[in-house]
């Protein structure tokens, strides 16, 4: 293949995995303090339609894209405070409660943007960095991309030094592993879950602007398409590791952009069967990952979905 | 209706529980008309059109009316419809019904409760659609994109491949590398009948052109059109097209500096530099014509098929960047097609591997073309089978 | 900020009988005022939207029968997830499983189209199950093998299964004489299932379904595999010690919960439905999860709780019909309740207290009964 074509594959590789990663990153957070939300579409969707009314009414660029940037990562959040009150103060069923919320959040985003579609933005332009952006190559796929594919890899390096090197990071391991002995020890537990899930809330309203104001800006009603379900597939698949989450997200965008390549050189397999093609890579290497059954057992959050009572 | 035996004990059974909920509902709130509803009848529902009841028309969409497309297509023409015969008719619409056993209950209970001519909208409900009108034989059912009908079920559909063929002709005028993309959702007859409409069209003004196809196995997922869009950015297509819902490739396009065409609406909004023109459906007039019928009482079961010549179908306005001897060309060809002088698939017409499918000097039959499975040479890809 | 008083939810030394009936009440009460409210809001008469949505769906013999043909494949598929649920293996993939029961059962009627034989359907029905089952062992291999997630794994093979049914429907199952549209041709009535009541759709499957719930319910109190199930869900090291072993049993789970769903599944395109289509299944393998979690992974629980989501999808369409109201605000709706359902039941191992907060009652200690728990933010 021309270097331009594989440079160019690469480019919309990191782009497709942008929104995966910016999920995966908040429910990595959140599910290593024990907590497994499911309500991602729903998170999803809310932050694509609020930043999308933000941008549309203080203009798509400065301080307008920057407001509606915060107000969709708002509105993750109180998506995510209300699966936060039901499963971690009222100690309802996670798995259930998320699916709820993604019910919830498809009505409310499709109700609050009803006057909204059809509208078209401009949306945030890439930024191409100085010098960088000229490099051969290199230039194209890493330097010329838009600023949330930077605060994302920004994010994650950070979340990786969280989970590494500071105190805070140990407690909220500590409280996804063992609830029980984290309180023995004197660890506000509930208040580190809350405030996982609100974290997992903002970045995942982030990962739904991204889609609104970013890869296609405009609202229409349900444009996150399952993109949710396989962000939460990334994170079992990073083993709960930050750098493997950022690995599988690219994995999985180039998996999603070659069964397209694929296509335009007239290889002669039904589409359908080409769209299982990530899937099937991801059990695969998941399947190559856990094999290893003492390593693995060591990555899941102990107490992972299972509901915290201080003292029962 | 397929005959089906049947077991006495289970009515028996249901009645039961039908009665408890009577009794029930009888205890709660009577200040809710259930009238029309309970009307078990149908002849009764139909009844009220000769009086001074305005005609209740239903609406059954594949997808949200949000949806920026194919469904927000047919909203706009119900409104359409409204707003032209206003206080005589009442229309209902129930949104996102999937395809499967759900669309029977919901085409069933718009019979059931008065509607009198009722349009569903997506091919998956052509089987459903027949058996409720079984149920409901003086119910007008009108269903879009089928091949099925019966006494009281006609269906319509627009030539939106003539919309393809003169777009093409844009396309094939407009490009620099001869290469054209093509995001297609799924291998039915009619998006296989939209690229080799759109192909025979870039061709007819540019022999060299190839086209690009890629399938992206769904409808409607913006994300994924436009990545689809620029994988064919990537291997040299500068116009592209879409037979998909939502303008995520004209986005793609304007992004990256090429061209689009446009399809289901205008989405000039979408794409201000790089949108050309598109094909628009425009049913508003006909949802009209067919309500009026029924008001009349002289509506008769047909295959609509209209085109441009009945203005169910036309092209967006222009970009500048079409320059006007482009447009003239165009237009001139619309006009032929009006005039039935000029027919897209005329023959004669090969296949990718050569075969004669179409005999010089002759057109396709509505038939052939309704069953389209195959693409003509210049296509980039292999048609799924 | 710490209130003076505080509504403290405190926890039951056990599980309050009466509160297990009390608290889906309480959660329908609490429904009803804010729905009041959002319709008012919306400029709505409540009390009749109320109605329209809960009540006239069922005003008649074929209201009901349609709710039963709708819980239906929920209903299976919940069912099996509850086992699967009780023995803490996290099937996420009844939809795939569901799908390649359709898939597969109409291959096999398809294929026996032209024969007249009393056990083609029976054998339809089998191969569906059976398929179901064939999707779900993948999952148990992969998870008793390589000890590979489940969740992750099912949820991947929905995807999977969903794209081979296109694949197939698009492809070899199409219906010849059908203008190359993506549909098999309708199955012949010796392939179909009977109807139950003449003019509904009332089909055998409903019985299959109700027959399940009762076998379910057999299975998991009546039963020594029951018993292990649940030993095994309560915690795996205690399994090991009484010497069951767990790999068995996840396999027994995974298996039987695909049978149903793939049962589920060639019920849909055999009864309602009739011929193999793109869509068989609008979500019914998710919805089944909610539906498996409130009814509290109980069979009758179950039963409930699949006629409480059939009528919520059937009086949502019925809103959008009488009052013209959007599906955004059925979801809405939707969500509402089932956030109340599912929050309520706290009430059944806690009760509520108001208390006089004393100074650093936020910071409990380890393990003892009557520690307290604040609501709102820790």
């Amino acid at each position: 293949m021309d270097p331009d074509l594989i440079a160019n594959i690469l480019y919309a590789t990191i782009r497709t995995g942008t929104p995966l990663l910016l999920v995966a990153l908040g429910e990595l957070v959140c599910e290593k303090s024990g907590v497994l939300n499911l309500g991602q579409e729903g998170m999803m969707l809310m932050g694509a339609v609020a930043g999308f009314i933000a941008a549309y009414h203080l203009g798509d660029s400065g301080i307008g894209i920057v407001s509606a940037l915060v107000l969709a990562m708002a509105a993750g959040a109180l998506m995510s405070l209300l699966f936060a009150f039901i499963t971690l103060s009222l100690n309802a069923n996670q798995v259930a409660s998320g699916l709820a919320l993604t019910i919830f959040g498809l009505g409310l985003s499709s109700f609050v943007g009803l006057g909204y579609v059809g509208i078209a933005l401009n949306g945030i332009q890439p930024w191409e960095l100085p010098l960088l952006s000229d490099l051969p190559l290199l230039g194209k796929v890493l330097f010329s991309h838009d600023p949330l594919v930077y605060f994302s890899l920004a994010m994650a390096a950070l979340l990786a030094w969280f989970f590494r090197s500071t105190r805070a990071g140990l407690i909220v391991k500590a409280v996804g592993e063992s609830p029980e002995s984290a309180q023995a020890l004197g660890l506000p537990v509930l208040r580190v879950r809350y405030l996982a899930v609100l974290f997992g809330g903002a970045m995942t309203g982030l990962a739904g602007a991204y889609l609104s104001l970013v890869y296609t800006p405009l609202w229409a009603d349900h444009m996150s398409a399952g993109r949710g379900w396989i962000a939460l597939a990334l994170v079992v698949f990073a083993s709960w590791r930050v750098g493997r989450a950022v690995l599988g997200a690219y994995l999985f965008g180039l998996m999603s952009i070659m069964h397209l390549v694929l296509q335009g050189f007239e290889i002669a397999i039904s589409p359908n069967l080409l769209a299982t093609l990530p899937y099937l890579v991801t059990i695969a290497v998941l399947v190559l990952l856990s094999s290893n059954q003492a390593r693995s057992k060591l990555f899941a959050p102990l107490s992972l979905g299972k509901p915290f009572q201080p003292g029962h | 209706m397929h005959a089906k035996r049947t077991f006495p004990i289970a009515r028996l059974a249901l009645a039961g529980l039908a009665l408890t909920t009577a009794f029930l509902s009888g205890c709660s709130k009577p200040e809710v008309d259930t009238a029309e509803v309970k009307t078990e009848s149908p002849q009764e529902s139909v009844a009220s059109v000769t009086g001074q009841e305005p005609l209740k028309v239903g609406f059954v969409y594949v997808g949200p009316t949000g949806d920026a497309g194919w469904t927000y297509s047919h909203d706009k023409a119900r409104q359409f419809m409204q707003a032209e015969l206003g206080d005589k008719v009442k229309t209902t619409y129930v949104e996102s019904v999937a395809e499967g056993a759900d669309s029977e209950r919901v085409i069933n209970q718009l019979a059931k409760s008065g509607h009198q001519l009722i349009f569903t909208t997506s091919f998956g409900y052509m089987n459903p659609t027949l058996k409720v009108a079984k149920r409901y034989p003086d119910v007008k059912f009108e269903h879009s994109t089928g091949y099925k009908r019966a006494d009281n079920v006609g269906t319509y559909f627009d030539r939106a491949y003539e919309g393809r063929y003169l777009t093409g002709m844009v396309a094939g005028l407009m490009t620099k590398n001869d290469t054209l993309g093509y995001v297609a959702s799924f291998p039915i007859p009619e998006v296989v009948r939209g690229i080799n409409a759109f192909t025979l069209g870039a061709q007819a003004v540019n022999p060299d052109v190839k086209v690009k196809v890629v399938w992206v196995s769904t409808w409607y997922d913006p994300g994924k059109e436009r990545e689809a869009a620029e994988t064919m950015i990537l291997q040299g297509a500068d116009v592209l097209t879409q037979h998909t819902d939502s303008p995520g490739v004209i986005n793609a396009a304007e992004a990256q500096g090429v061209y689009a065409i446009g399809y289901h609406s205008d989405m000039s909004e979408y794409g201000k530099t790089a949108h050309l023109t598109a094909t628009v459906h425009n049913w508003g007039p006909l949802y009209t014509r067919k309500a009026q019928a029924v008001l009349d009482g002289d509506w008769e079961s047909e295959a609509f098929w209209g085109g441009f010549a009945d203005e169910t179908l036309s092209l967006a306005p222009f970009n500048d960047a079409v320059p006007e001897d482009v447009r003239s060309r165009v237009e001139a060809a619309k006009a032929a097609l009006i005039a039935g002088e000029l027919h897209p698939f005329h023959g004669p017409l090969n296949d990718r591997s050569g075969v004669e499918k179409l005999a010089a000097g002759s057109n396709l039959s509505d038939e052939d073309m309704l069953g389209m499975n195959w693409f003509v040479a210049g296509i980039e890809g292999e048609l799924p089978q | 900020m710490k209130l003076p008083l505080n509504i403290r939810l405190e926890a039951r030394g056990e599980r309050s009988r009466v509160m297990v009936w009390l608290s889906p009440a309480i959660a329908g009460l609490a429904t009803l005022v804010c729905g009041s409210l959002l319709f008012a809001a919306l400029g709505k008469d409540p009390l009749q939207t109320l109605y329209t949505f809960f009540v006239l769906p069922l005003s008649d013999l074929h209201g009901w029968s349609e709710l039963a043909v709708k819980c239906t494949p929920i209903l299976l598929c919940a069912v099996g997830l509850a086992i699967c649920f009780r023995a803490k293996v996290w099937n996420i993939g009844a939809e795939g499983q569901l799908l390649l029961g359709a898939l597969v059962g109409s291959w096999l009627a398809l294929s026996l189209q032209e024969s007249d034989q009393w056990w083609n359907l029976p054998l339809v029905l089998l191969a569906g199950a059976g398929a179901g089952a064939a999707w779900a062992a993948i999952p148990a291999l992969l998870k008793t093998r390589c000890n590979t997630n489940e969740i992750l794994t099912t949820i991947m093979l929905n995807y999977i299964g969903l794209n081979l049914l296109q694949y197939a429907v698009h492809g070899p199952l199409k219906d010849p004489a059908g203008f190359n549209f993506p549909e098999s041709a309708l199955f012949n009535d010796g392939l179909l299932l009977p109807v139950l009541a003449e003019g509904t759709r009332l089909h055998l499957g409903a019985v299959f379904a109700l027959l399940a719930v009762v076998a379910t319910w057999v299975l998991l109190t009546r039963t020594f595999v029951g018993f292990q199930i649940r030993v095994l869900g309560e915690d795996v090291r205690s399994a090991h010690f009484a010497g069951f072993r767990a790999a068995k049993l996840v396999w027994l789970v995974l298996l039987l919960c695909g049978a149903l769903a793939g049962l589920a599944g060639v019920v849909e395109v055999t009864g309602p439905i009739g011929q193999l289509v793109p869509q068989v299944s609008p979500g019914y393998g998710y919805a089944a999860i909610i539906v498996a979690f409130l009814g509290r992974l109980h069979p009758l629980g179950i039963l409930f709780a699949s006629l409480l989501m059939g009528l919520l999808y059937l009086g949502g369409e019925m809103v959008q019909i009488e009052l013209g109201l959007p599906l955004a605000i059925t979801g809405l709706f939707q969500g509402m309740l089932l956030f109340f359902l599912l929050a309520s039941d706290v009430l059944i191992s806690h009760r509520l207290r108001i208390v006089r907060a004393a100074p650093g009652a936020t910071t409990a200690t380890v393990v003892s009964r009557t520690e307290n728990l604040p609501i709102g933010v820790p």
